[in-house]
């Protein structure tokens, strides 16, 4: 008895991929108001976008966590794998993430040692104006943009954003959780501003900001605004 | 050795086709050989403009699938005899355009022509962007209104990275002209300013084409603009956009039909 050879080669590889991390909280339920509260006013918040929920220290049941599923899957919001929960809780329903790096027990009490020196922090500079359509990703460290940011234009940073020029579009700093990243433009014309996942739409900047120069930072869960005059 | 002109703006309706052909006739009559091609396949509308929709026999697509010859498919126009036409087909669709078959056509047009002026579709796709990509320099066309201000952002973004001179590293000189403007209203911040349209699109601007009835009229008879009546408001921008483009330093002022002050006491002064 033969196999039949594969005409082909089976060709897979390791990659690593940026996805939306979303965390619950409890009670889910009222988390779930928040997320409607969240979709009336931005439809269009999830999609297209490969979404994570991490719920690691939320201790759910299998019967909390399999109804959390449905009801995101309700609200079309498409999962592409769970971070911290239970693995008896997943079911086989979504594929069960681990970061690179295990998570640290909280009571490991010897000090890191640094082994070398750490790698240097990366900042990006764009010496022109970011059109509509454009987006602009960088997991590093800071980006610092020469010129305008359009409107229909975004931008993602691990750290702060600073737009020598009037920011338009959309800016979200500190995107892979830095709550000391900053946004700095020169003129405020905003349609979304993100520090460390709390946003701000154009509707809510408050009208003396606008056109303004400005800095924008976290203050506990909301973003301060203050201009640069 | 012609230049190849893109003329391009992402929104639909701003005034690409009718500025292709004012453009395109303005230069040929200063004796530039000139040849527009229609890349709006499927939705052809430069031969109307141009007043040569009764005599396309062979068009674009022909050429590019090797069904007719280059010669056969230009229509030479009947006022200026250094003005072709590349009539696009009503027939096919986008898919037709192969990108070696575009290449070949341009690549042929190059030694026989000062300019060859590539009319863009509208939109982002295909179209779109075969206009685009062996093109030396594009002219963006925007109206004052945000929505054509912000697709035409859009596009200069694809101009910078999807045409065989940004993917060969070089910079795409791009320029923009302003169709549809109205000094009155832009005054009474009815729509966009000169200035807030050059602050968001940060390129040099070619041109500013005053709001006229005469656009109409002469797209309604099939003659460009500046042929029909040379002497109106703007006849005498895209002429002042054409002499710019042969390299001219020509003064940027926005023509008027309006009976200006001004313009009584020059009249005066002629009479």
């Amino acid at each position: 008895m033969t196999t039949s050879q594969p005409t082909t080669s089976f060709k897979f590889r390791g990659g690593s991929f940026h996805a939306l991390v979303v965390k619950p909280d409890t009670p889910i339920d009222a988390w779930l108001a928040d997320v409607d509260a969240l979709l009336a006013r931005w439809p269009g918040f999830f999609v297209g976008k490969s979404v994570v929920i991490d719920v690691s220290g939320l201790s759910l049941t299998k019967q909390t966590f399999l109804g959390l599923l449905d009801e995101l899957s309700r609200r079309q919001i498409r999962i592409l794998g769970v971070e911290g929960a239970d693995p008896s809780c997943v079911d086989g329903r979504v594929p069960f993430l681990t970061r690179g790096q295990t998570d640290r027990p909280e009571e490991a009490a010897a000090p890191a040692i640094p082994s070398s020196a750490p790698a240097p922090v990366t900042s990006l500079l764009i010496n022109a104006p970011v059109r509509s359509g454009q987006l602009i990703v960088h997991p590093e460290g800071d980006v610092t943009i020469v010129g305008s940011v359009a409107s229909g234009a975004e931008i993602i940073a691990a750290g702060s954003i600073h737009v020598y020029g009037t920011l338009r579009g959309r800016v979200l700093a500190g995107a892979y959780g830095n709550q000391r990243a900053r946004i700095f433009c020169r003129r405020l014309e905003a349609e979304l501003m993100a520090i460390d996942g709390h946003y701000i739409v154009a509707d809510e900047i408050e009208p003396h900001l606008r056109r303004a120069p400005i800095q924008a930072w976290l203050e506990g869960d909301a973003l301060e605004i203050l201009t640069m005059d | 050795m012609a230049k190849v002109l893109v003329v391009t703006s992402g929104k639909g309706g701003v005034g690409k086709t009718t500025s292709t052909a004012a453009l395109g006739a303005a230069l040929a009559r200063e004796g530039e050989r000139v040849v527009v091609i229609d890349f709006d396949v499927g939705l052809r509308n430069l031969d109307l403009v141009m007043g040569a929709e009764r005599r396309v026999v062979y068009d674009l697509i022909h050429v590019v699938q090797g069904t007719a010859k280059l010669s056969q498919a230009l229509i030479r126009d009947k006022r200026i005899d250094t003005l072709f036409l590349l009539a696009a087909s009503q027939t096919r669709d986008k898919d037709s355009l192969s990108d070696d078959g575009v290449e070949r056509v341009i690549r042929e047009l190059r030694p026989s022509f000062d300019w060859v002026i590539c009319d863009s579709p509208a939109g982002i796709e295909r179209g779109a962007s075969l206009a685009m990509r062996h093109a030396d320099f594009a002219l963006v066309i925007a109206n004052p209104e945000v929505s054509s201000v912000r697709d035409s952002d859009r596009i200069i973004g694809l101009l910078d990275s999807t045409t065989d001179k940004a993917k060969h590293g070089e910079p795409m000189d791009k320029y923009l002209l302003l169709t549809r403007y109205d000094p009155i209203r832009a005054g009474r911040g009815e729509m966009l300013c000169v200035d807030d349209v050059l602050d968001i699109l940060c390129i040099p601007l070619l041109g500013i084409i005053p709001e006229s009835k005469e656009v109409l009229n002469a797209s309604n008879l099939g003659t460009p603009v500046t042929l029909n009546n040379p002497t109106s408001a703007p006849a005498r921008a895209y002429n002042d956009a054409a002499r710019r483009l042969k390299g001219e330093l020509v003064p940027l002022v926005v023509p008027s039909d309006k009976n200006t002050l001004l313009n009584k006491l020059f009249g005066r002064r002629a009479a």
